[in-house]
């Protein structure tokens, strides 16, 4: 223990992010965990673990599956999920699409991505969710640089950045009404290059797409697809094989993959360090439709 | 690596976003991505030049009217140091969003602009600084290249400063002349200002000594959240989970738990990388006891020569923080006070405080939005609470309006009420 009683930065963000955690479990009755197996999610859940030791996760962990995911992400949340002993909910995309719920979108540009808020929204209301802990960072988009720690939700789930509550000092105001909720984001105040710094410190196992490999890809709006059943290419859009990984792991119709020789920890640290461009401008087609992109689809019910 | 957190406050005519832009860029943080999109704002906004602004003010409604509504958290590091900047708007409609930004940060920076001196607002913003306990404040003299970098101006603006700083509380105060849109004393020191002896600002930034800011004397851990695990492994665990907000705490220390009054002594302080030795502020432990003593949410653990003061009469300084409704005398708010959740009823206030000129209007009867005044609660419950300047985790409190379940007013505990 140093004598200073000094905290290094990554312990600092631990500290908060663990006291955030346990202020939802104390103070609601039914919390969730999203968890989408990528790295914000797993370390978030690797928080989650480290709050509540030598107790077991005082709440499930749920995960909106839109059906288009990498094989390796999912088989990475099978596995990590029975590691921690945890219950697994699967709200499925594909459920809502068969009960009428959402109508799935057509075209070479189609993507479930937007489809998920519906998901959310109806699982949450059917498990009785009254918080659910996401991965978002502030550091990642401007919408999401406004957002509290506590990010209150009507019945619609709806955002409304204009009444945002005041969030002063670490006294955080869970108190809502039977239907509306809380999304609580413990990493708030993280950035990318502290999320990849922890998870060396941690040693935490992330899914294989985060590292350097091969892959089948083709090129749409300056961004590296992958080959996939889920998209369909459009004229001259041309497949070819690329060392490629993802910075982020999302919809596999919209996010995109970067070229890359990273394929350890150090390399990705060295390379998230230097990088020039932000993981959402990189990688998410689904930030690219306008400025206001993220505010819109939050004020929707968007994670 | 250590975590600084400062709050900045001030308009775009300060050449605050400019300023923090030239942070951000300077130390790499701005991407090329978000420079593309805030060039094609501009652009499309007729603009002229680059609007740094663009990048902190993410709503839409904020691009669209040109203004920061809100508080926007922006990070950047340097191999010395990762920070937190809370980045507030300057006008005085937006002073509970400062106050916000202002609670948690370690320092804050507030701009001049060199040619226009000491206004109203710099004195806002600096009062604001000093009542939310702000321990260190960097005073910017901006714009120094429009006065030819004079050296007299700034000695003239710094004498002003504090003269006016002398009624406030401020435990450091530090005075850096700059011009952000050139660079000066920004990230490197100026060449043309060799006058000036200090350092550049994120120098100061960077080496600034925070760490004796936290309170190490008085023990205090609110517990959070007990945990039981009542599996085979850990049959009869009970650990007594919490961050530590002040003081520190080691095994084998005589403690007391509030409000009951058992006694017990700390047995082990466990995380789950196993158990340390000694636990400080802001650590997230959890507590063992020698005892099987009954603890729960909103306890408080201390030693039992150092006790916070505890008692339902609180005299605080209160940030009524909400366009709908006032504070009055006799109202019934719901209160957040650590761990602990309370109802409290307003029985007095006693004056209203002006933000510009610190005069104090005693003849008020209620507080409105942004308004801050001396208030006097009675609650359910005893607090165990210590006076803000002396611990500002255990001094502060959120008032809660028990219909809406909004935030409505953010209270700082001075004196009991005798």
């Amino acid at each position: 223990m140093p004598s200073t009683y000094q905290l290094s930065h990554l312990d600092a963000l631990e500290a908060e992010s663990i006291y955030i955690m346990r202020e939802v479990a104390a103070e609601f009755e039914r919390p969730v965990l999203l968890f989408s197996g990528g790295k914000d999610s797993v370390v978030v859940l690797h928080l989650a673990l480290k709050a509540f030791y030598p107790c077991k996760l005082p709440f499930p962990v749920m995960h909106v599956d839109t059906g288009h995911n990498f094989a390796e992400v999912i088989e990475f949340r099978d596995r990590t999920v029975e590691a921690i002993g945890a219950r697994l909910v699967v709200a499925s995309v594909q459920d809502s699409i068969d009960a009428g719920r959402v109508v799935e979108q057509t075209g070479a540009r189609a993507s479930r991505n937007l489809l998920q808020t519906t998901t959310l929204l109806d699982a949450m209301e059917e498990h009785g969710f009254d918080a659910a802990f996401g991965g978002a960072r502030r550091d990642e988009e401007k919408a999401r640089a406004k957002e509290r720690v506590y990010s209150f939700r009507d019945e619609f789930g709806q955002w409304d950045p204009k009444a945002q509550r005041p969030e002063l000092w670490s006294l955080y105001n869970g108190r809502h009404r039977r239907g509306e909720h809380i999304r609580v984001f413990p990493i708030s105040n993280w950035t990318e290059l502290d999320i990849w710094q922890y998870v060396k410190s941690e040693r935490i196992d992330l899914p294989s797409i985060y590292f350097a490999h091969e892959r089948r890809v083709f090129e749409r709006d300056g961004m590296l697809l992958a080959d996939t059943e889920f998209v369909t290419q459009l004229d001259g859009e041309e497949i070819f094989t690329e060392r490629v990984r993802f910075r982020t792991v999302g919809d596999a119709s919209c996010t995109g993959a970067v070229e890359s020789d990273a394929d350890t920890l150090d390399k990705v640290i060295e390379e998230v360090a230097a990088t020039r461009i932000t993981e959402r401008g990189a990688t998410r087609a689904d930030d690219r439709v306008s400025e206001a992109a993220m505010e819109d689809r939050k004020k929707e019910g968007y994670f | 690596m250590e975590l600084l957190r400062f709050a900045t406050a001030g308009s775009v005519d300060d050449g605050k976003s400019t300023l923090i832009g030239r942070l951000l860029y300077d130390t790499k943080t701005i991407f090329e991505d978000q420079l593309e999109a805030v060039e094609r704002t501009s652009e499309a906004m007729g603009a002229g030049y680059v609007n740094l602004a663009l990048l902190t003010d993410g709503l839409r409604a904020e691009r669209e009217q040109g203004i920061t509504i809100d508080v926007a958290y922006r990070y950047f590091a340097t191999p010395k140091r990762k920070f937190i900047i809370a980045d507030t708007p300057g006008h005085i409609q937006y002073t509970r969003n400062m106050i916000t930004g202002a609670s948690t940060a370690d320092l804050a920076l507030v701009l001049i602009d060199a040619r226009k001196g000491v206004l109203e607002q710099s004195r806002r913003h600096a009062f604001l600084a000093s009542l939310l306990g702000i321990p260190h404040l960097v005073l910017c003299v901006n714009k120094m290249d429009l006065v030819d970098y004079s050296q007299e101006r700034f000695e003239e603006l710094k004498d002003e400063f504090r003269h006016f700083a002398a009624r406030l509380d401020i435990a450091d105060l530090t005075f850096i002349p700059v011009s952000a849109l050139r660079g000066d004393n920004v990230v490197d020191r100026s060449a043309n200002m060799g006058w000036y002896e200090g350092s550049s600002l994120l120098h100061h930034l960077e080496e600034v000594h925070i760490a004796s800011d936290r309170n190490l004397i008085d023990a205090r851990l609110p517990v959070q959240y007990v945990l039981r695990p009542q599996s085979d492994e850990h049959h009869d665990y009970r650990g007594y989970a919490g961050r530590i907000v002040g003081g520190v705490l080691k095994p084998g220390d005589d403690i007391v738990v509030l409000p009951s009054g058992f006694e017990s002594t700390i047995a082990a302080i466990d995380t789950y990388d196993g158990p340390v030795a000694e636990a400080f502020a802001p650590m997230s432990v959890a507590v063992r006891l020698t005892d099987d003593i009954d603890v729960s949410r909103g306890d408080m653990i201390c030693r039992r020569q150092n006790r916070p003061t505890a008692g339902q009469d609180i005299d605080a300084m209160v940030c009524w923080m909400t366009e709908s409704g006032s504070l009055r005398q006799g109202q019934k708010l719901a209160l957040k006070h650590t761990t602990r959740s309370v109802r409290a009823v307003v029985k007095d206030i006693k004056y209203r405080l002006d933000v510009n000129t610190l005069h104090r209007d005693e003849t008020v009867d209620s507080l409105i939005l942004n308004e801050i005044g001396r208030v006097a609660l009675r609650t359910t419950q005893p607090l165990f609470f210590d006076r803000y300047s002396r611990n500002r985790e255990t001094g502060s409190f959120i008032l809660i309006d028990e219909v809406t379940g909004a935030t409505v007013a953010a209270g700082m505990i001075q004196d009991r009420v005798h």
